[in-house]
């Protein structure tokens, strides 16, 4: 079997249902749109802030606030490749005509990352663009010390959340028991955990907040991760790559 | 060829394939047949490499399915006739199946041509009606131009167009030079297509045979004998040295001796009968007196009698689909027409 020919099937897999473009274009419109929102009301609240949260004011990773909601789209869109094969019976017909588990999952994984990787460098370069339109004075540019590696590192981290959710879709196979846990946990449970100090110290290994870190350019003041913007983004890569892991096991193990 | 040794399917406490060993041979149309919950889906979803046996082997030309290169080409499958992305379109679904094989893109419209979807080839699976899904679903099965060929159920839930449109491409598959294994729960239906047949049931192996043997062992003719004298009947046959089984209702049937002499027998001793009827054991009824103790769910309003008895015995041998069959092959057309 040749890799090849399983990569373009899923690429025509992919491309052939509307979902794949619904759920990006709403990571981009989303995302771009809260953005731009969020930095146009920072800006005008910039006056209002404390010294030490002028000090630490990161026009780059404001003008990222609307990823937290259009990471969401991207999680659907990570959910709905893997497992709508099982919810419409399409795994079958994949697995007789793909027997090689590996193959079929890593490929498809593959593509998806592939192309979630190109709609999230639209939508990190275009939130960051058009969010520093916004934030007027208070604006810095990709020539800034550190700003390209937050752009460039918000869009590896929509892919990777992306990939991560394809892995707990793989486990799970239902789409509605994948988003009914992953929706909540990243829209609710991590960032709750997150911001309450008792249990800061756990959830700040939780994928989305390690992985949050790449974006910033400044760090916030009440942080005390003990992990730089690299640290953060192997940590999102290990829940990353340890997701794909057990999906690919359960793959190989279970009865299609 | 496929060859299934020792194939054996547990989920936990319960078997749903039990130590299935024969081989689908090549070139002709193999019947596998059995009643529902026999485990005949799970052997095929095992012989495709779906799902993985507890016990045993399944090989395809002598390899593993995993080991296939290209398995398309080797072997189609129908499994369900809804195993596909409903959003997306007929041609899309077989293009992505056709690229993960490296079978050309002309092979899709062709296919579509040949299970007569072509007109609706750019329309979403999901407005498909279930005759559409199977057509669609036997287009994917053909489209690595295979030289064997697995329906599973391929004519449930169609109308007669379909069911007649099916058997006929399953004829011609295997006039082809194809192999062809079909499995269904209708002994009538295997009658019609399959030249071999394997019957399982409650996950064993219960016949693998030809057709027709099958039809030489189990088509049993008789005679229905029954009068007012039963008792005088019976001792004039005893006499006579010919063997009696009785049947109910009062009926006496005869094995190996024609209407006529039993006639004449009677007639001698002054007997009246009210009945001297040759008949035919049904297919059908063979089928079921061979499945009769393996069968999973049988209907909760009198669980002791075998599944033949709930039948009022007077009427079935004649009505049987087998029967039928047997009659010429002039009378299948007006089933599937």
């Amino acid at each position: 079997m040749a890799a090849a020919q399983v990569l373009r099937s899923e690429w025509t897999k992919i491309k052939s249902v509307n979902s794949t473009a619904l759920t990006l274009s709403l990571a981009v419109i989303v995302s771009v749109g809260l953005g731009m929102l969020i930095s146009a009301l920072s800006k005008n609240e910039f006056k209002n802030l404390s010294t030490a949260d002028k000090l630490t004011f990161d026009p780059t990773f404001i003008s990222f606030s609307g990823l937290t909601l259009g990471q969401l789209a991207m999680i659907v869109f990570g959910v709905l490749v893997v497992a709508s094969e099982y919810s419409t019976g399409m795994i079958r017909t994949s697995l007789a005509a793909v027997p090689q588990r590996a193959t079929f999952l890593f490929s498809k994984v593959a593509v998806a990352a592939l192309l979630a990787l190109v709609v999230a460098l639209v939508t990190s370069f275009a939130a960051f663009f058009l969010g520093q339109l916004m934030l007027g004075d208070h604006r810095t540019d990709l020539g800034a010390p550190n700003v390209l590696r937050a752009v460039l590192g918000a869009a590896v981290y929509m892919t990777l959340i992306a990939m991560f959710s394809m892995g707990v879709a793989a486990m799970l196979r239902s789409p509605m028991l994948s988003l009914g846990i992953l929706m909540p946990f990243f829209f609710l449970v991590s960032p709750i955990l997150g911001s309450v100090s008792a249990t800061k110290k756990v959830a700040q290994y939780f994928p989305d907040q390690a992985g949050l870190k790449v974006m910033q350019v400044v760090s916030p003041p009440n942080d005390d991760a003990p992990y730089g913007p690299w640290g953060g983004l192997a940590i999102l890569l290990v829940w990353v790559a340890a997701a794909l892991l057990v999906g690919y096991v359960l793959l190989k193990k279970r009865d299609a | 060829m496929i060859e299934l040794e020792g194939l054996t399917k547990r989920y936990g406490e319960k078997t749903a394939v039990n130590h299935l060993t024969f081989t689908v041979q090549p070139g002709i149309v193999t019947g596998f047949l059995g009643p529902n919950g026999a485990g005949k889906s799970t052997t095929m979803r095992m012989m495709l490499g779906l799902d993985n046996p507890t016990a045993g082997t399944v090989r395809i030309d002598g390899k593993h399915y995993a080991q296939l290169k290209d398995p398309l080409r080797y072997i189609g499958a129908l499994l369900d006739a809804k195993a596909m992305h409903g959003g997306r379109s007929a041609y899309n679904h077989l293009l992505c199946l056709a690229q993960s094989n490296g079978i050309p893109k002309g092979r899709v419209t062709e296919v579509l041509d040949t299970v007569g979807l072509t007109a609706v080839s750019r329309k979403k699976a999901k407005g498909f009606s279930l005759g559409m899904g199977q057509r669609l679903g036997i287009a994917g099965a053909l489209l690595g131009d295979p030289r064997i060929l697995m329906f599973d159920e391929p004519v449930n839930g169609l109308d007669p167009e379909g069911i007649h449109w099916i058997r006929n491409l399953m004829k011609s598959l295997a006039a082809a030079g194809r192999t062809v294994f079909v499995s269904s729960h209708l002994m009538s239906e295997m009658a019609l297509t399959a030249d071999h047949l394997v019957v399982i049931g409650q996950g064993r192996l219960l016949a693998d045979t030809s057709m027709a043997d099958f039809i030489r062992q189990n088509s049993r003719s008789y005679v229905r004998l029954r009068s007012p004298q039963r008792e005088r009947l019976l001792d004039v046959l005893h006499t006579a040295g010919i063997t009696v089984v009785e049947a109910g209702n009062g009926t006496l049937e005869v094995d190996g001796h024609s209407p006529e002499e039993l006639g004449e027998l009677a007639a001698g001793h002054q007997l009246v009968l009210h009945e001297l009827s040759p008949q035919q054991a049904s297919l059908e009824e063979a089928f079921m007196q061979l499945t009769a103790e393996s069968v999973e769910y049988h209907a909760h309003s009198d669980p002791t009698a075998p599944p033949t008895a709930a039948a009022p015995p007077g009427q079935q041998p004649q009505q049987g689909w087998g029967a039928s069959w047997q009659q010429g092959n002039g009378s299948n057309d007006e089933r599937g027409a």
